[in-house]
């Protein structure tokens, strides 16, 4: 099995906000995340595909066609968005890190169609990053 | 579909490759310039991975407002600017290679309260890292 990865990067802006929270809860658990102004990231996405090659062409998915799904699924999606209000997928969510990987994975994993979505991994900065990967136990994984 | 988040940090720190149970020349030996008798240094870099469920209410398996201070407590403050084979108690009776102090910052983070440790990764340099995972993992495979 080869694992082939792709990446990508766009620019966002969020802030977190729980509506069910009081003023101060938000402020106590999201911190300056809760600006109600919003701030941005340059956001990287690494996108990994796994499976055997083709004979005819050596590739376990042609990585122009990777890159093409990333610009239709996410780039035009998220990049230069507001991640709060211009991304339904996101809709009633927090978008966190985790979130937005996880969003993301929703997204590409039904247009994977040769080789499988092995990981997403989306970095909100060069210190903190998301994996999503499959989950062969379907134990402790994130909630869907 | 499994989520972890992953934070990285950063500490610097001396070390010498040494232990009692060799001879001088078999440290040497072993050990080669890690050995030699005053220490040297490195930029530690830190990535500590949380698994568990994403609380619906607040989009986060750790919250960094929690996680950032608890690493800065257990690890942080007592390795940074320090020589780990002196100031760090339990590299008194264990050579400080990155792979025991892999394995001795897992030990201090394993009990962060509201996510479960999976892993922590350590680039000694940019050139040579280590990972510890936690063993249930491991046994899952």
């Amino acid at each position: 099995m080869i694992r082939i990865t792709r990446k990508v990067e766009f620019s966002a802006a969020h802030f977190y906000h729980n509506p069910n929270f009081s003023a101060e809860e938000n402020r106590r658990v999201f911190g300056k995340c809760n600006n109600p102004h919003g701030h941005g990231h340059n956001y990287v996405l690494e996108v990994t595909i796994a499976g055997e090659p083709d004979p005819a062409t050596g590739m376990v998915l042609d990585l122009k066609e990777l890159k093409e799904i990333l610009q239709r699924e996410v780039m035009e999606r998220m990049d230069h968005r507001h991640l709060n209000y211009e991304v339904p997928e996101l809709a009633g969510q927090i978008p966190t890190c985790e979130n937005i990987a996880a969003v993301i994975w929703k997204l590409l994993d039904p247009k994977i169609k040769t080789g499988k979505l092995d990981r997403v991994r989306l970095y909100e900065s060069p210190d903190l990053f998301a994996d999503c990967t499959a989950d062969a136990s379907n134990g402790s994984g994130a909630r869907t | 579909m499994k989520i972890s988040l992953t934070r990285r940090y950063r500490f610097a720190a001396s070390h010498r490759l040494h232990t009692a149970k060799l001879s001088e020349e078999e440290n040497k030996r072993v050990y080669g310039k890690c050995s030699n008798p005053y220490g040297h240094g490195h930029n530690y870099a830190l990535e500590v991975t949380m698994t568990g469920p994403v609380d619906s209410a607040t989009g986060m398996i750790a919250n960094l407002a929690e996680l950032d201070p608890f690493v800065q407590r257990e690890v942080i403050e007592p390795f940074d600017q320090k020589f780990l084979n002196e100031e760090i108690p339990e590299f008194r009776a264990q050579v400080a290679t990155t792979e025991n102090v892999s394995r001795e910052i897992f030990r201090r983070l394993k009990s962060f309260p509201s996510a479960r440790l999976e892993r922590v990764r350590i680039e000694e340099t940019s050139k040579n890292s280590f990972e510890i995972e936690d063993e249930v993992d491991e046994v899952r495979g």
